[in-house]
């Protein structure tokens, strides 16, 4: 579903922010729009109950529809002045039926009786005509019902309710602590969305659950033009399943240490002023010697290896093949699973599934099957224990129900196997990141996400980071540049020595998670403490041109 | 129905264009139409079907501009939206680098429509997916693909009468064919303006022959190698460069373009002189829009020309400011080929080298020198002495484009080639490049 779309080209220079794609069926709205409630409750449960019952009348199975409207909110910012201030709406039905074992979608933004009713007999004849082109019929945990409930993210305040001019001026000032204090280039922007989800199956579920999402992030950009070299940071925010309290900082929430980071509030005046002073100090950093170190990972940068390594190859449909011809598959085949002594990571690695952590991106009451936020091990004692897996895949590791990873990213698309939250535990016993820091010789501190790639079954990876502090004899002796580390994820997940207590665990998380084809984004979080490795490779990124 | 003619769309935004009160105004209509089918382990998963059209309008009062859309096209929905745009212009902030409309322009026609794609039907799709999967059955392989059509328009009027309209067809498709004991891997990537030039049939064949040449892969030690890289790894390799040739980033001493001590590269030296690099929207193999979204027409431009930086885009605004004419973003990207003969003519004159089929997941490291990390994937054979010896382990590499384009050995005949995660198509030869890095072995098959 993408325009060739060359007319887009970027200008914008390859220090901007990449903004996410806005939804070819969003249309602008005012600012006062955004908080409309939108179509009553019982209306849905009408509009829903018309397009189960036709689905059933011409022959499925199994029904189930998403009536979605998606709010959003885009305000981005560069130096002195807005960019692009977006506000969008999108509001239609996705309808998904079961006919003689095969699946059927079709979607719709005509939400009336007649438009859902056309949609239900279309999603039957999708199913009917893909039935040739199938090779088992689809087997489907049961789900019980849950009759009519709600759910909705536990926020203080939606962004929604801030006026526009609060986070333009926000955002303005920002980026004026940072030109002030030597930045060369800054880019902020405020990203705000709002889930109003309505689910209703053959099952007997009418959830009708209002999801907020936001992720306030800036990018600083320092040129030394006499030596011809530049330097980017970007800010320790996540995106979060939280509304605009995620702005309003308090004491409790941060951790203090050579940077400061942030827990469930975010102080964007101060990390954009100790990031102006951290860029600059980059471009004058010592140029990494490559060799083995110990790395110790602060979870605002930990999460995005936790997602490469571990989240995406438990993914249950990637290990069967179904993402072969896009990312690949896993190497974490079902023989592994089955054994029960896959040692994937050293006996102090121990990651959990779940969809219920409060201020997460998948903090959700039911998935898109109607199926209840749960929680499970996945990999134990460093053992692999399970997977992530939906209704029509529980079977296939012997589970009586599904774990509740169904997404879809609107009501345009169907729904399939997402990833939920993937968190590495804490450590069991007291340990700060002083104490990691201090038990090392030879050690790289990284904290922040940089460049990331994987291999198509997750074996190989190499990462980068924002900021990168050389440890020696026990302790900080200041900022490395040119890092990248690489490693196989069975050895690196062995070689984890040591992880802080709970009192350093943190959320971090992708708004924009990819998977599918045509691709479909998920906003997943994964947390974390401080976490230490041993004898990893790093290389030196350095090049001349 | 979502896709309109040049008169219909012209008569519809007149009608918007009327309802104007703003000082200027601008409005936009895009229309697509469209489905895909998606397959693994031999059998359809997925398939979807699409139909949009958006109306935009674009309201501005000096320096000040907000944009409103709707998808429904009655009276009152027309007025609707018009207000709405006037409304948020009137609350937006002034940005100082909003240049004016655009008077009327003269465009020529673009050449990207073919109706036999726009006439393709969810059967045409089964069908399709159907004989890949054969191949993979017969050749006793596990398929996986994807296989998606679309019809897209554009259309743009404005309040000082310049009008654009822009219609094209595309059908891209790929397919991984392994084998059960996970052994073995191929790919094959095709994309058209016109279906009636798309053979699943064979590109799946071809898949299936590196899936079951690639079994039994020894491992090599990483290193600097002499590579030869197929057209779909080219691609994939080179599309983040072309979004670099851009004045402006470079001008702020932010992009690979930068000049140490400052300025752009603009006639510097910075490739091999095989390396020809250019804009067509009338190459009759990959034809694109006559007219960039703001209101310039495009045509033949050469950015790279035997190795020099000729010329970098200039936004309206950028090119007033350093008082030059503006060069828009292009609508497609074409490297010129060379006189290196075919693939099997490079691995003929290899004494020691590595074929790469698919390049896989690649990002950048450091945006200064371009220097990028992947992987290979579906097909890595090892060369000695101008034959393939026998399949190799994939490998990471970490490699600058830029560097890349100055160590080049031989360029093949360019040909149409998709880039797998954007899904682009760009005309792309089969290169031989010597000095590529490899730094480590993945075990991924």
């Amino acid at each position: 579903m993408k325009r060739k779309d060359f007319l887009q080209m970027s200008a914008l220079g390859l220090g901007a922010l990449v903004l996410p794609s806005t939804d070819l069926f969003a249309k602008e709205i005012d600012v006062a729009d955004l908080q409309n409630p939108g179509m009553p409750t019982q209306a849905k449960k009408a509009l829903a109950d018309v397009a189960l019952n036709t689905a059933k009348s011409k022959g499925a199975s199994y029904a189930d529809i998403r009536i979605g409207r998606y709010l959003n909110q885009i305000v981005a910012t560069r130096e002195n002045r807005v960019q692009n201030v977006s506000n969008s709406e999108s509001f239609g039905v996705g309808i998904r039926v079961l006919v003689n074992g095969c699946w059927g979608f079709a979607a719709t933004n005509n939400v009336t009786k007649d438009g859902v009713a056309a949609t239900a007999a279309k999603a039957v004849a999708v199913a009917k005509a893909n039935a040739k082109l199938i090779s088992e019929p689809v087997q489907l945990a049961p789900q019980k019902g849950h009759g009519e409930v709600t759910w909705k993210t536990p926020i203080e305040k939606s962004a929604f309710d801030v006026p526009l001019k609060e986070k333009i001026d926000l955002l303005l000032n920002v980026n004026g602590i940072a030109m002030k204090g030597g930045a060369s280039f800054v880019n902020s922007a405020i990203l705000a969305l709002n889930e109003q989800k309505y689910f209703a199956s053959t099952d007997g579920s009418y959830i009708d659950q209002d999801i907020h999402r936001l992720f306030p992030n800036f990018n600083i950009t320092k040129i030394d033009r006499a030596l011809g070299k530049f330097e980017t940071i970007k800010s320790l925010s996540s995106p979060v399943g939280m509304g605009y309290e995620y702005l309003m900082p308090t004491a409790a929430d941060k951790v203090s240490g050579v940077l400061t980071r942030y827990k469930n509030r975010y102080d964007i005046l101060e990390d954009v002023q100790q990031a102006t002073q951290a860029v600059a100090q980059k471009v004058n950093a010592k140029s990494v010697e490559p060799g083995k170190y110990d790395l110790i990972l602060d979870p605002s940068h930990l999460w995005l290896t936790i997602h490469e390594s571990i989240a995406h190859p438990t993914e249950l449909d990637r290990v069967l093949g179904y993402e072969a011809n896009y990312a690949g598959t896993s190497f974490l085949t079902l023989d592994k699973w089955k054994s029960k002594n896959f040692k994937f990571g050293s006996p102090l690695v121990n990651v959990v599934a779940d969809k219920l952590q409060p201020g997460s991106l998948c903090n959700i009451g039911f998935d898109d099957e109607g199926v209840e936020a749960k929680k499970w091990d996945i990999i134990k004692d460093g053992i692999l224990v399970n997977y992530q897996a939906i209704r029509d895949q529980a079977h296939i590791i012997g589970l009586k129900e599904s774990q509740g990873c169904c997404y879809a990213q609107s009501w345009a698309d169907v729904q399939f196997q997402r990833m939920p939250n993937i968190s590495l535990m804490p450590g069991k016993t007291p340990l700060s990141v002083e104490d990691l820091i201090k038990n090392t010789e030879k050690g790289i501190y990284i904290l922040g996400d940089g460049s990331f790639s994987i291999d198509q079954q997750r074996y190989n990876f190499q990462f980068g980071g924002q900021a990168f502090y050389e440890v020696k004899n026990g302790k900080i002796v200041g900022m490395l540049k040119d890092v990248s580390y690489q490693a196989n994820t069975q050895e690196f997940w062995n070689s984890c020595s040591a992880i802080a207590d709970a009192s350093d665990y943190r959320l971090g998380g992708a708004f924009n998670d990819g998977k599918g084809q045509p691709g479909q984004s998920n906003a997943v979080s994964h947390g974390s403490s401080t976490t230490k490795f041993t004898g990893v490779n790093v290389i030196n990124t350095a090049r001349k041109i | 129905m979502s896709i309109l003619n040049k008169e219909e769309a012209k008569k519809l935004l007149e009608k918007v264009i009327k309802l104007s009160k703003a000082d200027e105004c601008e409005v936009s209509l895009s229309g697509n139409e469209g489905g895909n089918i998606r397959y693994a382990r031999n059998a359809a998963s997925t398939s979807g079907d699409v139909s949009t059209l958006t109306l935009s309008v674009n309201s501005i009062y000096g320096k000040k501009s907000g944009t409103a859309t709707i998808n429904e096209f009655d009276d009152a929905a027309l007025e609707r939206v018009v207000r709405r745009a006037e409304e948020l212009a009137q609350l937006a902030p002034e940005n100082p680098e909003r240049m004016p409309l655009l008077g009327p322009q003269t465009f020529k026609d673009g050449t990207g429509y073919v109706a036999a794609t726009a006439a393709m039907t969810a059967d045409q799709r089964a069908d399709f997916a159907a004989k890949s999967i054969q191949v993979a059955k017969d050749a006793k392989l596990e398929a996986a693909g994807f296989l998606e059509n679309t019809t897209s328009f554009i259309a743009i009027l404005n309040s000082k009468g310049m009008f654009a309209y822009d219609i094209d067809t595309n059908v891209i498709f790929s397919v991984t064919t392994r084998n059960q004991e996970g052994t073995g891997s191929g790919y094959a990537a095709r994309g058209f303006n016109d279906v009636t030039k798309l053979d699943t049939f064979s590109a799946t064949k071809i898949a299936a022959q590196k899936a079951n040449g690639s079994v039994n892969a020894k491992a090599i030690e990483p290193g600097k190698y002499t590579v030869i890289l197929e057209p779909v790894a080219a691609t994939y390799m080179l599309e983040n460069m072309f979004r670099g040739f851009d004045a402006r980033s470079a001008d702020e001493g932010r992009s690979f373009m930068s000049k140490s001590g400052g300025g752009n590269r603009l006639g510097e030296q910075l490739m091999d002189e095989k390396v020809t690099i250019y804009s067509d929207p009338f190459h009759p193999e990959l034809p694109g829009s006559t007219w960039s979204r703001d209101g310039l027409p495009l045509d033949k431009m050469t950015w790279i020309d035997k190795g020099k930086v000729t010329n970098l885009t200039y936004s309206r605004y950028w090119a007033e400011k350093k008082k030059v004419q503006p060069i828009p973003s292009p609508s497609n990207i074409i490297m010129a080929g060379g006189d290196g003969g075919s693939i099997e003519d490079m691995i003929k004159s290899t004494e020691r080298g590595i074929l790469i089929s698919r390049l896989w997941y690649i990002r950048m490291v450091d945006p200064q020198t371009l220097l990028l990390t992947g992987l290979t994937r579906d097909g890595t054979f090892y060369i000695e002495n101008g034959k393939i010896k026998h399949p190799i382990k994939n490998m990471r590499f970490n490699e600058s484009p830029v560097i890349m384009l100055n160590n080049v050995e031989a360029l093949g005949k360019a040909v149409r080639s998709i880039s797998e995660e954007s899904n682009r198509s760009y005309l792309i030869p089969p290169m031989k490049i010597k000095d590529f890095t490899f730094s480590s072995l993945s075990d991924a098959v």
